[in-house]
């Protein structure tokens, strides 16, 4: 028994059938992102993030729990981290994007809700999930009714988002965040000062700004990194630790740099350029990403909360007083431009923006299936870029490989569109 | 194909192993280029070292072919329907259905089956029906629940038929306001053959609905088209080449 097996069994997990999903997901990590050419040298590092999420980086939280510190999982990228990690918690995002659990997640949850919290679930129901047994504190949020009922179900602490964005919805969101803080500071017994919170918004900072400077290299021609890549790294910035993971990003941005200034590439010059933009695509789930860059188009930017939406705006630092940054921390996250809210034409800005910063040729809507609130608003999002003549499709699709030829045959005859 | 058009074409299934079907169909028929297209056609990229494209724009010049002034397509073959949006051949816009059977050849046939008919007299006898039982499952497998019951309860054959075909109707209807249509439309695919779709879409859309002589070999016509402007013109750069590998 190799140590990490021996962890999995001293955390409760089956440990057999534990091996099926990591060989399940190994398969597909190896048709997909593994089957890449190219690849920057750096990437190896973010892989073995992904292939250590089960193993290393579980057992790095078990240690840190033994000294004292608390482990916080979460769910959406609305959960500041900053506030977690100001009162000694580490905040590790835990959604699932594997098909293997889907089954044991339908035994309990109805099967027309979206596949990523049904994965999620699955994991911990079917005991494959090494983060729900040393979990401190499940925070939860209020951005899609499926995920809102489970909250219910596993009686997780839940942060109130709000659906609208107005100066009532503003304060609101100000007071969940403090809730949130308040929360924090029972679970470890230890207070948030502005000194902690200074340090650990530069460290979130300096992170979004590593992933701001590889999406500044996904608007070349060609682009040095693969889109497939580019998700790999956002997966792997769900889950390991910050600064590490920030250190890491930083060295491969300096590849990248080498790589353009070499012509480097795995794609041609005038390759068609892809913009993906809807639902977050979270590890285990390479599908749509593989599908398209195998048909030899380039994605070269996300629109997702596993792209732009995780890493756009910074907090803004040099804010020594506590009740300011918390000011700061709310008015950065309420930014995120989520399709919970009602209007969302901030999100109609963004994508008009960034479809011309990337010089996009098309844009796939990736919808996970069942998520209304992306899928209703594709819509919306399909009239702003008809109106401006660009080519764009929408996929609704979930984690299975039913729907592969299908999905191939819509991907390549958008692709002979454009 | 040569300049005066078709001048050969062989309908097979599909079958556990396309890959034989293909060679052994190939093996009778000669010819100066190949391009894949369907399902299979990494399948036969792989193995023909051949171009592909997809069935979208094969129907597209295919039915442009046959018919020049073609302004929409609805294909609906064994497993999924498309609706494409034409203009001079090239694809405007397309929907397809989806990742289930509903609405699809594959609906009619196990409908039929269900009912004791073989595919073919399926759409003639539906189109025999004085009136039709209302279906409300487009699903495949509920409605199969929902025909036996409907048989036991002692509705007629017939009558549920044209439900049946009525539904897959609704369907397509609703898949096309997807895209949006003009005449005229070309209705192409394995379904095309059954005679009450094609009544029923006329009844219904009251537009100009086309038929080509062979409905299912649409696609392979746009794809000969490709293969032969690919010797014809040198503007791929690959002038008469030949696929390797036959």
């Amino acid at each position: 028994m190799t140590n990490h097996e021996q962890m999995w069994e001293e955390l409760g997990l089956d440990v057999d059938l534990h091996k099926e999903l990591i060989k399940s997901i190994d398969h597909t990590f190896n048709q997909t992102v593994g089957a890449q050419n190219e690849r920057p040298a750096s990437m190896a590092y973010f892989d073995r993030v992904l292939h250590e999420s089960h193993g290393g980086r579980v057992a790095e939280l078990i240690e840190a729990r033994k000294n004292g510190k608390k482990f916080v999982g979460t769910f959406c990228i609305y959960v500041p981290d900053e506030i977690a990690m100001a009162a000694d918690a580490i905040p590790v995002a835990l959604c699932g994007g594997t098909q293997f659990s889907i089954p044991y997640g339908e035994k309990m949850f109805p099967r027309n809700i979206c596949p990523l919290v049904k994965s999620t679930f699955g994991m911990a129901l079917s005991k494959t999930c090494p983060y729900g047994p040393i979990k401190d504190l499940g925070v939860g949020e209020t951005t899609c009714d499926a995920k809102k009922k489970a909250w219910d179900v596993v009686n997780f602490y839940v942060m109130e988002v709000p659906q609208k964005k107005s100066d009532l919805d503003l304060k609101l969101w100000r007071q969940a965040v403090a809730d949130f803080k308040s929360r924090i500071e029972e679970l470890t017994g230890m207070k948030v000062t502005a000194h902690r919170l200074t340090q650990t918004i530069d460290i979130m900072n300096d992170k979004r700004r590593a992933l701001q400077k590889l999406n500044e290299f996904r608007k070349l021609d060609p682009p040095p990194i693969s889109g497939l890549d580019a998700l790999v790294i956002m997966q792997a910035a769900f889950n390991d630790e910050p600064t590490r993971f920030t250190e890491h990003l930083t060295e491969l941005n300096n590849e990248l740099d080498d790589r353009v200034k070499k012509g480097i590439s795995p794609f041609k010059k005038g390759t068609k350029r892809i913009m993906i933009s809807g639902c977050p695509s979270v590890m285990g789930n390479w599908k749509v990403h593989s599908l398209i860059e195998k048909s030899d188009a380039a994605i070269v930017v996300d629109e997702t909360c596993t792209g732009t939406r995780y890493f756009s705006n910074l907090v803004e630092d040099g804010v020594a007083d506590l009740e300011k940054q918390l000011d700061a921390l709310a008015e950065r996250y309420m930014k995120i431009d989520c399709a919970c809210f009602s209007p969302n034409n901030e999100r109609m800005e963004t994508i008009e923006k960034i479809v011309d910063d990337h010089t996009v040729d098309g844009v796939v809507q990736y919808i996970l299936q069942y998520c209304h609130g992306y899928n209703v608003e594709a819509i919306r999002v399909a009239r702003i870029l008809n109106k401006r003549k660009i080519p764009n499709i929408k996929l609704e699709t979930d984690y299975s490989e039913e729907d592969m030829g299908q999905l191939r045959t819509r991907i390549d005859a958008f692709l002979e569109q454009l | 194909m040569d300049d005066s058009g078709v001048i050969d074409y062989v309908i097979t299934d599909t079958g556990v192993d396309p890959l034989s079907n293909v060679l052994k169909m190939l093996k009778h028929q000669e010819h100066d280029n190949i391009v894949a297209t369907g399902y299979g056609r990494y399948l036969a990229q792989m193995h023909l070292q051949c171009p592909i494209i997809t069935e979208i724009k094969a129907y597209a010049i295919g039915a442009n072919f046959l018919f020049p002034d073609c302004r929409t397509v609805l294909d609906i073959g064994g497993q999924d329907s498309k609706i494409i949006r034409v203009r001079n051949g090239k694809v405007e816009d397309f929907e397809m259905n989806d990742k289930c059977a509903a609405g699809t050849g594959k609906f009619l046939e196990v409908m039929a089956t269900t009912l004791g008919f073989t595919l073919d007299e399926f759409g003639n006898i539906s189109s025999r029906a004085d009136q039709a039982v209302p279906i409300s499952s487009m699903c495949t497998v509920f409605a199969e629940s929902e025909i036996v019951s409907l048989i036991s309860s002692g509705a007629d054959r017939k009558n549920i038929s044209l439900g049946l075909h009525q539904s897959i109707l609704n369907r397509i209807i609703a898949l096309m306001g997807r895209t949006g249509f003009e005449e005229p439309i070309v209705f192409a695919g394995g379904v095309a053959k059954n005679e009450c779709i094609a009544k029923l879409l006329r009844s219904k859309l009251k537009m100009k609905i086309l038929l080509p002589p062979e409905p299912q070999i649409v696609g392979a016509i746009g794809s000969a088209l490709v293969a032969k402007q690919e010797i014809t013109s040198d503007y791929t750069g690959r002038k008469n080449q030949k696929p390797k590998g036959v």
